[in-house]
């Protein structure tokens, strides 16, 4: 069953870090994205741009409205996601809890909707 | 004898139903709904047989044979449930036992554990266990919970909906994740407990059955996992809390303290049972927090009469429960059984340190009044007694509240 992992971390803190500790942080990303490759639980993945790069999209009553900025102001901000197989939600919550992130933002973990 | 099966029914459910459901609910991976609807379909199937062709010899396999076959039935109707299943290779499972096979006792233990998975909240947790576990109609459920009914079958619906959706696995956990697990099924036990305990509110005997109902639960996983400390302990807490129930509550239903209560009341059987159950929690080798409480309600149990409890004693106790639960809390019950052993002083000095964290807690105020009085500080115990009334939760602690605000005022005048 596939699972995606939403990363929520604050941009301000990410930002905040010095270049030691972002090199740190992204040689974690790596070793982290390179086992659950070799342990065949990786479908994909992907860092985002930061929020200020963010643009939102809706459509009322035919017409397109662009604003800039994410969908909604909140401390923690969407900043990239795992797309992972796991058996049940146990596997998930581990994988997750295991993702550099966990540990100073929140990881959100949410089943694939199967078609029928 | 015509009603004799439909009582052996009766008994077999109210032994037999959690286990039966557990292991159907196993067979059929975990999908909630189907277990249950199957087992009803069993539990009429037998209502009507049993009574003509006599009770089998293992009714609780029987049960369990015939609702698995209702379930397969079932899904065969239903291609989207069995697509589900055969993903999850369970239908294997459900169809591979034809004959009659006793429940196993290690999926009550899964059942209880996939109940209080921490990806569900608590009020989830608390209504499905009451529910599955316990077989507690959801309409009583909701009467203990002082909500409506829809609100609890809802609630009810969501979290299976979730087990199923995200798929939460049915398993016991594993040894590295059984400490925080198992921490999280004790909460939920002793939150029903508590429910039930808690006076004054909602309707007393549904809330009487949520204490025998916590009780009931912590026996059986005292049953299936008597090496766990905490599980002992929190039984023991439970039994020798409940051992009081009579002596706690008035003929007109008003709460009587600890130490106004007519001891000859207690249940002494039941404190025989849970001094022998903390006993056996206090042998391992290291102890945790319900162990400590329930040594602590053995103190109180022990004492014959309100001025032979071991304050010294409890004191220490508490000193213990401080380092394995460090909060304001439990160090306001430290320095009250201090302040018993070692006079109001004491008392006094240790709360000092926690008015930051308790000024508006009503508990704190009255302790700290109470300790003013017995040191004829006259003032500053009347306005503590005016903080406590202002923060108290029921009529019956406001007017004790009350009339020793009274009592410190003419005191005060006095002098």
């Amino acid at each position: 069953m596939q699972y995606l992992l939403l990363i929520y971390e604050d941009e301000k803190v990410l930002h905040g870090k010095g270049d030691d500790a972002r090199q740190d942080y992204m040689r974690e990303y790596r070793e982290f994205t390179a086992d659950i490759r070799e342990k065949g639980k990786f479908v994909a993945g992907d860092a985002l741009q930061p929020t200020p790069t963010a643009t939102s999209v809706r459509v009322r009553g035919g017409k397109t409205l662009t604003t800039d900025g994410p969908f909604a102001e909140t401390k923690e901000q969407l900043g990239g996601y795992y797309l992972v197989d796991a058996a049940d939600l146990d596997e998930a919550i581990e994988i997750a809890a295991r993702i550099p992130s966990a540990r100073e933002g929140t990881i959100e973990v949410r089943p694939i909707f199967i078609y029928e | 004898m015509p009603d004799s099966a439909h009582d052996q029914l009766d008994r077999v459910l109210k032994r037999e139903r959690a286990r039966i459901l557990s292991s159907l609910i196993r067979t059929c991976g975990g999908d909630f709904d189907l277990a249950e609807e199957a087992l009803h379909d069993a539990v009429v199937a037998a209502a009507t047989q049993w009574p003509r062709r006599g009770t089998p010899d293992a009714p609780d396999a029987w049960l369990l044979t015939t609702a698995r076959h209702k379930a397969i039935d079932a899904i065969r109707h239903d291609i989207r449930k069995r697509r589900k299943l055969e993903e999850l290779g369970a239908m294997s499972e459900l169809t591979a036992h034809p004959k009659e096979t006793a429940p196993i006792p290690d999926d009550l233990l899964r059942l209880i554990f996939t109940c209080c998975h921490p990806a569900l909240n608590q009020e989830a947790q608390l209504a499905l266990t009451l529910r599955t576990v316990v077989g507690m109609p959801t309409i009583e459920i909701a009467r203990a919970f002082l909500v409506a009914e829809p609100t609890m079958a809802q609630r009810l619906v969501r979290a299976k909906k979730k087990i199923r959706e995200a798929r939460i696995p049915y398993r016991v956990p594993e040894r590295r994740e059984m400490p925080e697990r198992l921490e999280a099924v004790l909460f939920v036990v002793y939150l029903v407990f508590n429910e039930g305990y808690s006076a004054s509110s909602g309707e007393q005997i549904v809330r009487s059955e949520l204490c025998r109902h916590a009780v009931q639960v912590a026996r059986v996983l005292a049953d299936l996992m008597p090496e766990e400390s905490e599980v002992l302990g929190l039984l023991s807490l439970m039994l020798l809390q409940d051992s009081r129930r009579e002596a706690r509550t008035d003929a007109s239903g008003e709460l009587v303290l600890l130490h106004q209560q007519d001891r000859r009341l207690w249940d002494q059987a039941q404190i025989r049972e849970g001094l022998a159950i903390c006993r056996a929690a206090h042998e391992a080798q290291s102890v945790g927090a319900y162990a400590i409480q329930a040594a602590i309600a053995a103190v109180h149990a022990r004492a014959e009469r309100s001025e032979d409890t071991d304050w010294t004693r409890i004191a220490r106790l508490y000193e213990r429960l401080l380092i394995a639960r460090p909060t304001p809390v439990v160090a306001l019950n430290h320095a009250v059984a201090s302040a018993m052993a070692h006079g109001p002083d004491e008392g006094l000095r240790l709360t000092d340190a926690l008015r930051d964290d308790l000024e508006d807690y009503g508990p704190f105020q009255a302790a700290r009044a109470d300790f003013f009085r017995t040191t004829s500080r006259w003032r500053e115990a009347a306005s503590a007694y005016e903080r406590a009334i202002a923060l108290a939760t029921n009529d019956p602690e406001r007017r004790f509240l009350e009339r020793r605000l009274a009592e410190v005022r003419a005191n005060d005048t006095k002098a």
